[in-house]
């Protein structure tokens, strides 16, 4: 028996299969609307829980319609997108959104392509390390967010007593979450202590993925460690490294839940990212039209941005 | 077949049967929101007499403070019915009774002879009414409560630091009656070595998120004679919100954070306070009458080691009004055995008991009983801070006021951004722009 009259023996089986009555019904159709039927429960699915909601956020942002209240609405027109744009509070909460990604995912960036770089060495135990080092991304922001709360308590808290110990100052000297200037640093560090394990994670994914014949190749021309480095591993990690800055820049910049735990934006306003901004006016003041402005704003800015990313990505592979 | 046939019949008979079992108990079981504290485990005891005498279940849904506004408006807003009973907060009623989360309880009280005059008036006017001081009654007044003090006075009586106190301020080394006073003794204590321990001046409020920090500050600025408005009924902040005593009072609690709390208070309610005065961090603590019956019982803290006195005064006598009045939800579907929990709450016995427990009862049969006051270390003084109370906004607007409110106060105070002056000015630009929305200017 030749392989295409196996194949299609098979076939038969499969069609034999289906009941009659259901064969006989969808006989009548054609392969484009036997798809739209697959789809169908999918496409209205995202309508209802992703497309609806987005344009019922549109329509909200141009009106007054607050949560809480009875009140009529009423259409305000582009009062909002104005108001926002022209608020300096709002601009306060984006550099310190600004400041938060641009840190985070610079250190992590950094860290996590360091530590997958040794971790690709594969010496003796790193099966080990890798695990233990992974361990934080694999707790909730919950529990981080309190527990570093207690590690930078200026009384009783660990980390206040490592710089004590290293610098000789006194612990109860400085504070982490409550001085101005070291609050952003204090969210700072504690995401990248825990999202550092996942952009090591994607960054050794791009070093596994580079064939050793290339390595091979270079040993035999006799390039230098460093030029291995800069000419083979770095272009060719290069798009993992990149895809980790967008997954990271996206998460970053509506990270809400750390921050809210661990300093609630403050002291002050000094660490009131956009995401928190947002939550305040929407479910603590119930500007439910501003907020949805806000929120449009916000998502404009990263969704431009990110393809912005994404198609110089798309060159960076094509190179 | 048969048998199979039998089977099934039965399964399905005994499932009807559980199904109706299960809706049957539900019709009778009311739901009470409230928030997470020692009054809210007083309250469960106290509700197992009503289910014994009415043999409805009582089910609690009790929320942490610090989101207990948020979880509870948002399921009002949404006009939810999870609660069939609520325990809201007195900024609330405005908002709850405008937009229709509240039962209006006038026909239920006139009915059923529950009179508001039982009830000590300034909880009536706090927790009950809107408009404000109408007899229009949203909520029955179920837990007084007010901002108040604890201090240390095993600290306070030690001979060495009496005469190290008087030595340097002239006076002796007792609660204070005003907030200089208060400053000075925080002082006195911050830093200082005590039994071997270094602690500090005293556990103010400067929480952000919620409601903290703002009724850390009013505590200042009522006892600095503070107005929201300079008629009552007009909305005119201007003179009254940044009046130059609302100024020096502002001033006045930034000084204090920054002299006198523990390192690292930056951000402290009432569970931050109460965990450093009981793990003996802080001579003084800013705090609800509501916890002292627990705090009075701690076994580490508590008895003879410690005294209590009223929110101090600077030009005026003024204590910032805590508690809540309970209120029957619109959208609940049990309203019926809700009012009737209220009924019952409502008789003296109850509300004897209710105290008893460690709950804090308004009925004036609890409070002016001529025992009240020697009941416990704390009973007079909550008399008289119930006295002198003062709210914040009770408009329905109050969330958008308090949230503008936290920002300004907690970026002064805490973040050191601005004077006290710029706070209370931009504080009343949002508040206008609020009061514009609202269409009352």
């Amino acid at each position: 028996m030749t392989d295409s009259s196996a194949k299609a023996g098979v076939a038969e089986r499969v069609a034999g299969a289906t009941p009659a009555p259901l064969a006989r019904r969808i006989r009548g159709l054609s392969d484009k609307a036997i798809a739209w039927l697959f789809i169908a429960p999918t496409i209205l699915l995202l309508l209802a829980i992703n497309i609806f909601p987005l344009l019922w956020t549109i329509y909200l942002s141009f009106t007054n319609y607050k949560a809480n209240r009875k009140a009529e609405i009423r259409w305000e027109g582009t009062e909002h997108y104005t108001d926002i744009l022209s608020d300096p509070e709002i601009w306060h909460s984006m550099q310190v959104t600004a400041h938060f990604v641009f840190w985070t995912v610079a250190i992590e960036t950094v860290i996590g392509f360091a530590l997958a770089y040794l971790i690709d060495r594969r010496w003796r135990g790193h099966g080990f390390w890798t695990t233990v080092i992974l361990i934080p991304m694999m707790l909730s922001p919950a529990v981080v967010g309190n527990f570093w709360k207690f590690l930078y308590q200026p009384q009783i808290g660990l980390f206040n007593y490592g710089v004590s110990f290293f610098t000789g100052i006194d612990p109860s000297s400085f504070q982490m979450i409550g001085d101005v200037s070291l609050a952003p640093w204090s969210i700072v560090i504690v995401d990248v202590w825990m999202w550092t394990p996942y952009v090591m994670l994607i960054c050794l994914a791009g070093l596994r993925s580079i064939p050793d014949y290339i390595y091979e190749a270079a040993e035999v021309d006799r390039a230098s460690t460093w030029r291995r480095f800069w000419s083979i591993t770095l272009p060719m990690a290069l798009p993992f490294i990149m895809l980790a800055v967008l997954f990271r820049g996206i998460e970053n910049f509506k990270m809400f839940d750390l921050i809210n735990l661990l300093t609630s934006g403050g002291p002050g306003s000094t660490t009131e990212v956009a995401s928190i901004t947002l939550k305040r006016e929407a479910f603590e003041s119930w500007k439910t039209g501003y907020s949805s402005a806000l929120a449009i704003i916000l998502f404009v800015a990263v969704f431009g941005l990110a393809n912005i990313y994404v198609k110089a990505l798309n060159r960076v592979k094509q190179r | 077949m048969r048998k199979l046939l039998t089977l099934a019949t039965a399964l399905s008979a005994s499932a009807l049967a559980s199904a109706a079992f299960v809706n049957q108990s539900q019709a009778e079981e009311l739901t009470l929101c409230w928030a997470a504290w020692d009054p809210a485990n007083a309250l469960v005891e106290l509700s197992k007499d009503f289910t014994a005498e009415s043999g409805t279940d009582m089910k609690f849904e009790f929320v942490p403070w610090t989101s207990y506004a948020d979880r509870f408006l948002n399921e009002l807003n949404s006009q939810g019915s999870l609660c069939d009973l609520i325990i809201g907060d007195s900024q609330w009623i405005g908002g709850s009774a405008e937009n229709g989360h509240y039962v209006k309880l006038n026909d239920f009280f006139e009915a059923e002879g529950i009179s508001m005059d039982d009830f000590l008036e300034p909880t009536v006017y706090g927790y009950s009414t809107w408009p404000k001081g109408t007899p229009n009654y949203w909520a029955l007044p179920a837990m007084g409560d007010a901002l108040g003090w604890v201090y240390r006075k095993d600290w306070f009586e030690k001979p060495e630091l009496q005469a190290e106190f008087k030595e340097k301020y002239g006076r002796d080394l007792a609660p204070p009656k005003t907030w200089t006073e208060l400053k000075d003794i925080a002082e006195f204590f911050q830093g200082r070595d005590v039994d071997g321990k270094t602690v500090y001046g005293a556990a103010i409020f400067t929480e952000r998120g919620s409601e903290g920090i703002t009724m850390g500050v009013t505590a200042a600025l009522y006892a600095w004679g503070f107005e929201y408005e300079t008629e009552p009924g007009t909305y005119a902040m201007e003179g009254a919100v940044n009046s130059a005593d609302a100024v020096a009072a502002l001033e006045f609690y930034k000084e204090l954070y920054d002299c006198c709390t523990p390192p690292g208070y930056s951000d402290a309610y009432m569970q931050e306070g109460l965990d450093a005065f009981k793990s003996g961090q802080v001579a003084m603590m800013m705090n609800w009458f509501a916890f002292w019956p627990g705090m009075y019982k701690d076994e580490n803290v508590g008895g003879d080691k410690i005294g209590f006195f009223v929110n101090p005064q600077e030009k005026v006598p003024a204590s910032t009004l805590g508690g809540q009045g309970i209120s029957v939800v619109a959208y609940s579907d049990k309203q019926d055995t809700a009012l009737e929990y209220i009924k019952w709450f409502a008789k003296p016995e109850v509300q004897k008991k209710w105290a008893a427990l460690g709950g804090v009862s308004t009925a004036k049969s609890v409070l002016l009983d001529p025992d009240f006051p020697n009941s416990a270390p704390y009973a007079a003084d909550f008399l008289v801070a119930m006295g002198q109370v003062k709210d914040f906004w009770q408009e329905p607007a109050f969330a958008e006021l308090m949230q503008a409110m936290q920002k300004r106060v907690h970026d002064y105070v805490v973040a050191d951004q601005g004077t006290a002056q710029e706070a209370l000015d931009k504080l009343i630009e949002d508040w206008t722009e609020t009061f514009e929305d609202e269409g009352k200017l």
